[in-house]
Formats: C-alpha cells, sequence, structure tokens
C-alpha cells in the first residue's frame, strides 16, 4: 500500500479524536497529578514556614503554609551557635576531599575498564561488578576501618566510600563511547596514555565528570552514618550529623549562653530552621543539578 | 542450560596452545600477558589505586566476616583471635529477639516492594498521558525533589509532620479527633515508613520508566487503535509490554536489597518504644555489634543477612531469565 500511495499524515479525526471517557481521564489525571505535586511540597513549604514561625504558634498547630508570629529568634541563635557553624563547615570540606578523592579513583578505573582491547579487562569489571551483589557488611567494615586508625579523620567518610560502582558504569559506558581514532592518533602522535586521557580524553569528557561531581559530592553532602560511626567528637561532626542529634533529642542546639525564653523558642522550632540551612544548598543548585542527573542515571541504566 | 552445552566446544577441538616458532615453548598464555604489561603498563599502572581501594574495603571486609565463627576482641586482630565454630550462628538462631527483627524486616522489605515498586510504574504512565510538555517537566521536576535530600533531613521531615504539634494532628484536631503520637506508637511504624519512602523514592523511579517508555514504537500503538483497541486495552498490550524489561530488572533489584531495607532511615526514625515493629536485622546488629561491642555475634548476623541477600538477588535473577528472558545478568 505504501507503495502506491504517498504515507498520509497520521489520521487525527476517527481513530486519534479523544473519546468522552479519555477526557473524563484527562481531567482526573490532572487532578491527581495536582495532588502528587502538593503532597511532595507542602512538607517542604511548611518546614519553610515553621522556621519562621513562633513558638507559641507552632505549638497552637497554627502554622500551615505561611508563618505565623512572624520571628527569625532561631535563626539568630543557631547562626550564634559556632557548632553548628564548625560542623556546616566540616560538611564542606569533608564533601570536597571526598569528592576529589573518589573522581580521580573512579575516573582512572573506568578508564582502564574503557579499553575493550585491554587483557584482563573481564576481571577488572567483575571484580568491581561483584561488590554490587555482595558486601562485607557493617561490622567487619567497621573493624576495619577502626584497626586502620581512620576513626575521627576524614579518611574515614572518604576512602571507604571512595568508589561507586554505579558511577564507575556511567563513566566506563561514556568513555566507551568515545571515537578510539582519537586516541589512536594522539598516540602515534607521541603522546604516552597518561598524555592521551589528561589532554585528550578528560577535555573531552567535561560532560561526564559534571555529572559525576555532581553525583558525588550531593551523596558526600547528604551522608552522615559514616561521620556518625567513626566521628567521637562533636567538632568533627558534619551539619547532617547536627540535625539527626536534634532530631533525636541528644542535643538541644544553641549555645547555653540563650536566655531561657529564647531557649523554650528555640525548642519548637529549631529542627526546622537546621533542616532549612542543611537542605538550602541542595535546593539551590537542584535545578542545575537535575537534568545532569537525569540523564546520568538513564545513561547508566542503558550500559550497565 | 541449552546455551551452555552449544557455546562451549566439543572436548578435543580445544588444543593446547601450539608452540611459537621462535624462543622456547611457554604457555601462550603467559607470553601474551608479558607483551600486553610491557606494552599496557601505564593503563594498568592507573588501575593500581582502585584495586588497591576495592581490595581493602571491598574485599578485605568479606574476608573480614570470619570473625562470625572466630572469637573476636575489641583492639585484637580484625581477624578474630580463635575459631568458635557456629557458635554465633547458633546464638542468633536461638536468640527471640533475633526472630522478631527477621519478621519485621520480612514485613517492611514485603510493604517496601508492594507499594514503591508499583507507584513509579503508575506514576510514569499517568505523566506520559500529559500532553502539556511544560506541564508534565514541573511534575516530574517536583516529584525528583525529594530524592535529593539528606536522608537526615527526610527522617526530621517526617518527624516534624507527625509531632504533635504537626499539621496531620492538626488535621485530626479539626476533625475532633484527639492528638496521636505517632512516633511512639508500634501500630504506626510500617505505615509512616513506608509513607515516607514513598514520598521519597516514587518521582525519581519514574526516570526509568518515563525513558522505556519513550522508546515504544509508535507505530505499535496506531496498529492496536486500528485494531479497536481502546485506551486501555493500548497500555496493557502495548504500553506495559514495552516497559517490561524495566520493570523486571529494577523489580530483581529491589529483591536483591530486600533484606537491607532501609537501615539508615530505620535507625533515624525508630526508637525503643517502636522497637517492636521498626527493629529490622541491619539495626538489631548495629546496636549488638557497634553499640554492645559484641563484634563476632553482630558480624554473624550481618553474613547472614547478605548470604540471604545473594540468594534472593541470583534467585529472582535465574527465575526471570527462565520465565521472562530478561535478566540483569
Amino acid at each position: 500500500m505504501s507503495l502506491l500511495t504517498p504515507r498520509a499524515p497520521r489520521p487525527r479525526t476517527s481513530v486519534n479524536q479523544p473519546t468522552r471517557g479519555y477526557r473524563v481521564f484527562q481531567g482526573v489525571n490532572g487532578v491527581i497529578l495536582t495532588l502528587v505535586v502538593l503532597v511532595t511540597l507542602y512538607p517542604f513549604v511548611n518546614i519553610v514556614a515553621r522556621s519562621f514561625s513562633g513558638e507559641r504558634q507552632i505549638r497552637a498547630g497554627e502554622v500551615n503554609l505561611w508563618p505565623k508570629g512572624f520571628n527569625l529568634t532561631t535563626y539568630e541563635i543557631v547562626f550564634q551557635d559556632s557548632m553548628f557553624w564548625r560542623n556546616y563547615g566540616n560538611t564542606v570540606f569533608y564533601t570536597v576531599v571526598s569528592t576529589v578523592i573518589a573522581m580521580v579513583l573512579t575516573t582512572c578505573y573506568a578508564y582502564v575498564l574503557s579499553k575493550r582491547n585491554l587483557r584482563g579487562r573481564g576481571v577488572l569489571v567483575g571484580v568491581a561488578v561483584f561488590t554490587m551483589f555482595f558486601t562485607g557488611g557493617l561490622i567487619p567494615n567497621y573493624v576495619l576501618v577502626t584497626s586502620l586508625g581512620l576513626k575521627n579523620s576524614v579518611w574515614a567518610i572518604a576512602l571507604p566510600n571512595a568508589i561507586s560502582v554505579f558511577n564507575l558504569l556511567v563513566m566506563k559506558a561514556f568513555f566507551e563511547s568515545l571515537p578510539t581514532e582519537l586516541e589512536e592518533a594522539a598516540e602515534i602522535d607521541g603522546l604516552s596514555t597518561y598524555g592521551v586521557l589528561l589532554r585528550i580524553v578528560l577535555p573531552l569528557s567535561k560532560a561526564v565528570i559534571a555529572t559525576m561531581v555532581l553525583f558525588y559530592s550531593v551523596s558526600f553532602w547528604n551522608s552522615w552514618f559514616s561521620a556518625y560511626l567513626y566521628m567521637d567528637r562533636t567538632d568533627l561532626m558534619p551539619a547532617t550529623v547536627y540535625l539527626r542529634n536534634l532530631i533525636s533529642g541528644a542535643t538541644t542546639g544553641g549555645n547555653a549562653g540563650a536566655g531561657t525564653e529564647q531557649l523554650s523558642q528555640v525548642g519548637a522550632n529549631i529542627q526546622a530552621v537546621t533542616i532549612v540551612l542543611t537542605s538550602l544548598p541542595i535546593l539551590c543548585v537542584y535545578p542545575f543539578v537535575q537534568r545532569f542527573f537525569v540523564s546520568g542515571v538513564m545513561l547508566g541504566a542503558v550500559k550497565g | 542450560m541449552s546455551t551452555s552445552t552449544t557455546s562451549a566446544p566439543p572436548p578435543g577441538t580445544q588444543d593446547p596452545p601450539p608452540k611459537t616458532r621462535h624462543g622456547p615453548a611457554r604457555p601462550a598464555a603467559r607470553r601474551g600477558w608479558r607483551r600486553s604489561l610491557r606494552r599496557d603498563w601505564q593503563l594498568y599502572s592507573l588501575a593500581v589505586l582502585p584495586l588497591l581501594f576495592f581490595l581493602v574495603f571491598r574485599y578485605l571486609p568479606m574476608i573480614g566476616n570470619v570473625i562470625a565463627f572466630r572469637r573476636f576482641e575489641p583492639g585484637g586482630s580484625i581477624l578474630g583471635e580463635q575459631w568458635v565454630g557456629l557458635r554465633y550462628v547458633r546464638m542468633f538462631l536461638t536468640d527471640p529477639t533475633f526472630w522478631q527483627v527477621f519478621r519485621n524486616t520480612l514485613w517492611l522489605g514485603g510493604l517496601t516492594l508492594l507499594f514503591c515498586f508499583p507507584l513509579p510504574i503508575v506514576l510514569a504512565l499517568l505523566l506520559n498521558e500529559v500532553r502539556r510538555r511544560s506541564l508534565k517537566r514541573f511534575v516530574q521536576s517536583v516529584s525528583y525533589l525529594p530524592h535529593f535530600l539528606s536522608i537526615v533531613i527526610v527522617a526530621g521531615i517526617t518527624l516534624q509532620m507527625l509531632g504533635t504539634d504537626g499539621p496531620v494532628n492538626h488535621v485530626l484536631g479539626r476533625l475532633g479527633h484527639d492528638p496521636v503520637r505517632f512516633i511512639q506508637e508500634p501500630g504506626w511504624f510500617r505505615t509512616i515508613y513506608v509513607g515516607s519512602e514513598i514520598w521519597q523514592t516514587a518521582g525519581w523511579g519514574t526516570i526509568l520508566y518515563l525513558a522505556a517508555l519513550t522508546t515504544i514504537d509508535e507505530d505499535l500503538y496506531e496498529a492496536a487503535r486500528i485494531d479497536g483497541a481502546s485506551r486501555w486495552r493500548q497500555i496493557w498490550h502495548v504500553t506495559l509490554p514495552g516497559i517490561r524489561p524495566t520493570m523486571i530488572t529494577l523489580l530483581i533489584l529491589n529483591i536483591g536489597t530486600f533484606m537491607a531495607v532501609g537501615f539508615e532511615k530505620v535507625l533515624l526514625l525508630y526508637n525503643p518504644l517502636t522497637y517492636p515493629t521498626a527493629d529490622v536485622v541491619s539495626t538489631y546488629l548495629y546496636r549488638a555489634g557497634v553499640e554492645s561491642n559484641s563484634f563476632s555475634y553482630a558480624a554473624a548476623i550481618g553474613l547472614f543477612e547478605a548470604v540471604i541477600g545473594l540468594v534472593l538477588i541470583t534467585g529472582a535473577n535465574q527465575l526471570s531469565r527462565r520465565t521472562v528472558g530478561t535478566s540483569v545478568w
């Protein structure tokens, strides 16, 4: 049929005409998705509103989407709390150090794995992939990190999590997609393997490197458990552990210097303020980050 | 099974490597290794540090699991002092608390699988029907958002929402209900856990399904329409089969993490009052090991957990390869 007549434009009339039932469905669908959006956003908005609200109004359950009894007392108290800032600084420091280490190791290994003709490549891939399905478990890890003397140092966070196999596979897939002719030409022109990696491959891989930096830094920024496990001193903890201690009631937060009236103010909404401050950087980069994340996840899923 | 018999060469065809023309007769494999090492040593050198990482921080802990069968003393050798056989395994198998946390793990894992696995599919199907791209993108962006937050923040938000002065209790109060102390009630823990899990993961889970949906051939829909298929039938006969490989892959991976269910989240959300329903294998072994210093006992539980996880994931993979022909590896 297609040989005799040119392909007709898709029939938008008879078969494709939305039926009455489908219009109803579209309406219902819109309502459902609006509900999804509301349910997802409401907790955020409520937390922000609480962080600016008065103690009494929160206790009375009056705060909903808008601050009631607006005040900044809790923000002031948290801002004056040197421990919070120290922990916040720790988070930044841990994130930077861990991300740098993770990027170096992941890039090196992914580049090696991307060489299809490399002898022993299968074994090298297997070494990494097997760890996705079987892990040593919490206790042997804890014993290992403790006996290596990494406790109370940034290494306890950075080293045991230096390579995420998922990120490794995403990066490997990207390197494999680069044209091999380019690297071969560079080798003929006299570049060593290191030279090819540094001068040819990495400049071509800015997109995947940016994605990986984001993946790693967000996960290190968000992590809390290794710090909770391996840091004994409060001045070494990241902001996430500070927040965790607040939620579990281990500390009341705020300095002892604050007056009693201020402290009662603190009790009700310091958690809200800390939640807002800890998630703020993530929320700020989120609009830029999510595009990368989405494409990265799909790349990893297709190839991984 | 059939593939292995066909792919393996019949006996006798795989001759020993032929002797090379020059040089003494060495096994070809070793000679090849030497040559590729000389040629690619720079590449191999890049793999040294990452391999060291895997050996020390991934494989050494696997070996470190032997402390489950040896008596370990804090400060002593990380491989323990002396063999005690299955003593610690027997210990947890006869421990009533262990069986309680085991049941809780099955409950939480099962409920998570039941709700958190299908919801992203439903959400992806609904989003797929949205015609306005801007609206679709907006809903997606909002629904991913919780995924980017630290689990501590998610736990904090959950506790704030459900606190006695939180919005949920506020609504209950409006309806003339007394405030419920959700966080302290064992009866509520599973609902809270699964609910917050849905809130955090459902949107993110749709990404892969939406990607899979775009790969379905539009002609299939047209053919179905011409055959008179209604919207529902199109979903049933075209859309769902189209995303089946993705569904199965994610299902297998979900089953693999069944035992390790939400360790960090449970640790953040539970408290001694909710232990009866909230305490899972991983949190129990955390308390036994790290808090009470019974490292060998906790390692035995951890090993048991990891082995079940491995068996579940390989089993699910085998099953799906046999029945539907898709598998993760």
